[in-house]
């Protein structure tokens, strides 16, 4: 597999596994205006991630839902941060602050790419994403004399690095207002992913090859 | 700004505008602790499908609400039912050389 497809599929992955996580909490968010918006930002999430996977599938002569659910665990590049099963909401909110943080590295170094077509996604995406990070900062500010937040993103701090290329990371530790460690990096998954993907692949393992 | 309830939180009325120019019509309401949560909430449930072209977000305590009325006399003449009005703008717009909206 190519630099291209393997970068793309690195964050169509993220994107893919944390709205997973995200929607985990459809019906059981703290507020009822909480559950909508946090329900239809994971959504937006899969949304970037199936962009992602098409641009990968014209790449690699396959297709969006074969890259997102016909791989084995072990074949995903999504980063440790984004596997984790953090059913507590403040670890929550953390790794969404966190995660939006270093997208958004992620995104502007992808809009002021050579790469013109994912340059354009990015552009696109970014416009979501504008609003995804609203939502973040405003949670973010709110709890930020919260310890149990604050330890959250002590926690998640390494996770956080893992989402990024190494020369990308200090310009996060700049906007978190943290200082860089060592990193957990994207690469080794932890246990809790293969137990999310025996659930979200389970209906169309099913069925291997049914149209939906 | 207005009333809160015992967990800091207030309503917000939310208005909604279908399409650039109509009128904003009442939505529901979200409950939130200050406006930019109110704005992120209200974003994501009443916008999310693109059905909105603006909201507006108000704290129902600055909405003045009239709900006593005095019509002691039934003046029924004050009501336009058993008038017909269609004949008289024919004949108004005959003599102004105008069509109805809609015919043009």
């Amino acid at each position: 597999m190519n630099a291209r497809a393997q970068r793309l599929l690195a964050i169509a992955d993220d994107e893919l596994i944390l709205g997973w996580r995200d929607s985990e909490w459809t019906g059981i968010a703290p507020t009822l205006e909480e559950d909508v918006a946090f329900s239809s930002i994971a959504q937006n999430e899969i949304g970037h991630a199936r962009a992602l996977y098409e641009l990968a599938a014209s790449e690699l002569g396959t297709d969006a839902d074969a890259l997102a659910f016909d791989r084995r665990p072990d074949e995903y590049r999504c980063a440790p941060l984004v596997e984790l099963h953090l059913m507590d909401w403040a670890h929550t909110i953390a790794r969404r602050y966190l995660y939006e943080e270093a997208d958004r590295v992620r995104i502007d170094a992808l809009k002021a790419g050579d790469d013109a077509e994912l340059a354009g996604l990015a552009a696109k995406i970014d416009r979501e994403e504008t609003y995804h990070r609203l939502h973040a900062e405003m949670w973010a500010g709110r709890l930020r004399s919260e310890p149990r937040f604050r330890d959250a993103v002590e926690e998640l701090w390494p996770y956080a690095l893992g989402v990024l290329e190494p020369d990308q990371r200090p310009e996060l530790a700049r906007r978190v207002g943290l200082e860089l460690v060592d990193a957990n990096e994207r690469g080794e998954h932890t246990p809790e992913l293969t137990e999310l993907w025996n659930e979200m692949t389970e209906v169309r393992r099913s069925d291997p090859g049914a149209t939906w | 700004m207005g009333a809160r309830d015992p967990a800091g939180r207030m309503i917000f009325e939310v208005f909604r505008q279908e399409k650039k120019g109509q009128p904003f019509a009442h939505a529901g309401s979200v409950v939130a602790p200050d406006a930019a949560f109110a704005d992120a909430w209200a974003r994501e449930q009443y916008g999310r499908r693109g059905e909105s072209e603006a909201l507006w977000l108000v704290p129902r305590d600055a909405v003045h609400q009239v709900t006593e009325w005095a019509d002691e006399f039934d003046l029924k003449y004050r009501r336009v039912d058993g008038y017909s009005i269609k004949e008289r703008l024919r004949i108004a717009r005959e003599r102004a050389g105008t069509a109805a909206p809609g015919d043009s």
